[in-house]
């Protein structure tokens, strides 16, 4: 594998929500496409270092972060505006969350927060979106119906199409599958293989034979820690710290 | 059989608990139109009063609380909107913020006829509107805002926070996420403190006593710094002031009332059923 350039450096990062430490000072870089699993037990840190990396923690009035995050080498915190990264820096959320509003809206929403109003080129935009996340030939006859009505696999790929609308280099995926039967995990299992090609993608799973599936690299966190980042054929067979070997032996977690 | 008997019992303590609801509710219904809808025609809802009021009709009082109505909900429904908006999305949690609710809720608690006295002081005399419909409207609107803002709260609070991370992780200031994400599913809600807040508005007697409401003004008010009557204390005074007034002229102007306020909120559901269809 030959090395490219880090997309995001992160260094020292610490979050708290109020009392509660969740990231204990990590440091860690994410390659540019590639597909970086993170797999630990609850309560290791996953969802809050995926929460920093598109600055979805400031939502929170009581997450407090130190440290640095540098995207393409420019600090997400205090260089650039939190929009302008959240357009770069997309998100697919653990539960499909469809807005209540119809198909096409829900694709065109992100593009027209941005200030696309252009009728064609939207509908262009929603039809390749759709189609990257192997959804349009489901829905191509009723885009104006509710996206409520899809069946769960179908929202969580309208949610990507979604978030690939805005055509953002990174990708970040918080248990993707956790609410989807084996047929839509394999669906978005095959999209991300697919968007590696062009972005840059993390995947943080409970799963660890999805982080051996699709990972390019594996990252596991224990209690707020990097215990150990490596290509994932190595996590998987031949760790370094026995701790991993533990987890993803199944003696915790 | 001991557990059934006792389930019956507290079945049967529920369905009296209800009724006791439902009881007044009717009877006051039953009372009004029984006695109040021989008093309805034309006449009685189109023209003026007549005769010191023991005849003609009471046009002047039903415009004067639908102006009432409009003037005060299009004043305390925006300001309480967008106070709620502040309130529930975008202040903090500090000590500015507690005493505002300590205050919002205080609000709540007063008694109408104070919100009376306290409009008299600052519209009608301080501001110098006189004793006017926007005075009124205004102390209307001052008493209603309470309610505004803790159903439009609620409304805000009841919008998953999912919808608002998913909104802006794509991209959307907070702006645009309350703006497209969170108060369109959140206007059913609003619309029912409006609702609630017309019902109110319509019918409270004593803040319009000294900011707005006339004894006698036998024509329709031509500008909202006019003086008006208004149907409850019409109804006040026509029940306790004038002797030898009509009893079915007394119930209609209940009835009328009560048939304002159930047209209004009846127009105000319908819109919010619309928003709940969109979805």
């Amino acid at each position: 594998m030959t090395r490219r350039g880090s997309k995001f450096e992160v260094r020292d990062v610490r979050v708290d929500y109020g009392k509660n430490r969740a990231l204990q000072g990590l440091s860690l870089d994410v390659i540019e496409n590639e597909i970086l699993s993170i797999i630990g037990p609850s309560n290791s840190g996953k969802t809050s270092f995926l929460r920093s990396l598109n600055r979805l923690n400031d939502l929170d009035p009581n997450a407090r972060l130190t440290g640095t995050i540098l995207l393409d080498g420019i600090d997400i915190y205090r260089e650039m505006a939190p929009e302008a990264l959240r357009k770069r820096v997309g998100m697919i959320f653990a539960l499909p969350i469809p807005l209540p509003r119809s198909i096409y809206d829900n694709v065109a929403y992100g593009p027209r927060m941005a200030g696309l109003g252009d009728k064609r080129r939207l509908d262009a935009l929603v039809e390749d979106s759709l189609k990257s996340a192997y959804l349009w030939d489901e829905v191509k006859d009723r885009l104006r119906s509710s996206a409520l009505k899809l069946s769960g696999g179908q929202q969580q790929r309208l949610c990507i199409a979604r978030t690939l609308a805005l055509n953002p280099e990174v990708i970040l995926f918080d248990e993707p599958c956790s609410g989807l039967d084996p047929i839509s995990t394999a669906k978005v299992e095959d999209t991300m293989t697919e968007l590696r090609k062009s972005r840059t993608i993390i995947l943080v799973t409970n799963n660890t034979k999805q982080a051996a599936r699709v990972g390019t690299r594996t990252a596991f966190f224990l209690m707020g820690e990097l215990v150990e980042v490596g290509p994932t054929d190595k996590i998987f067979t031949a760790p370094d710290d026995p701790r991993t070997n533990d987890y993803i032996t199944g003696k915790f977690g | 059989m001991k557990e059934r008997a006792k389930q019956k019992v507290g079945f049967g303590v529920l369905l009296f608990a209800t009724l006791l609801v439902v009881i007044p509710v009717l009877f006051i219904i039953w009372l009004i139109i029984s006695k109040g809808a021989s008093a309805l025609s034309f006449k009685f809802l189109f023209t003026m009063p007549q005769n010191g009021m023991k005849a003609g009709g009471i046009l002047p009082a039903i415009v004067g609380t639908f102006y009432l109505v409009v003037v005060s909900i299009a004043f305390s429904l925006p300001i309480g909107v967008l106070a709620a908006i502040y309130l529930s999305e975008y202040a903090k949690d500090n000590a500015l913020t507690r005493t505002i609710n300590l205050a919002i809720i205080n609000l709540s608690g007063v008694s109408s006829v104070v919100f009376g006295l306290f409009g008299l002081s600052l519209f009608v005399v301080f501001l110098k509107f006189g004793v006017s419909i926007i005075s009124g409207a205004l102390t209307l609107g001052i008493m209603t805002l309470p309610v505004i803002i803790t159903t439009t709260r609620e409304a805000l609070r009841a919008v998953p926070r999912s919808y608002r991370e998913v909104s802006v992780s794509l991209g959307a200031t907070r702006w645009q996420t309350i703006r497209h994400s969170v108060l369109p599913f959140a206007t059913p809600g609003i619309l029912t403190g409006a609702i609630l807040s017309i019902g109110r508005v319509a019918g409270e007697t004593a803040p319009i006593l000294f900011t707005v409401a006339a004894f006698y003004l036998p024509r329709l008010p031509h500008s909202l710094g006019d003086q008006a009557m208004a149907l409850p204390y019409h109804l006040y005074i026509t029940s306790t002031q004038i002797p030898g007034i009509p009893e079915n002229y007394r119930y209609g102007t209940a009835l009328v009332l009560v048939g304002l306020v159930l047209i209004m909120n009846i127009t105000a559901v319908v819109i919010r059923s619309r928003f709940r269809r969109k979805k």
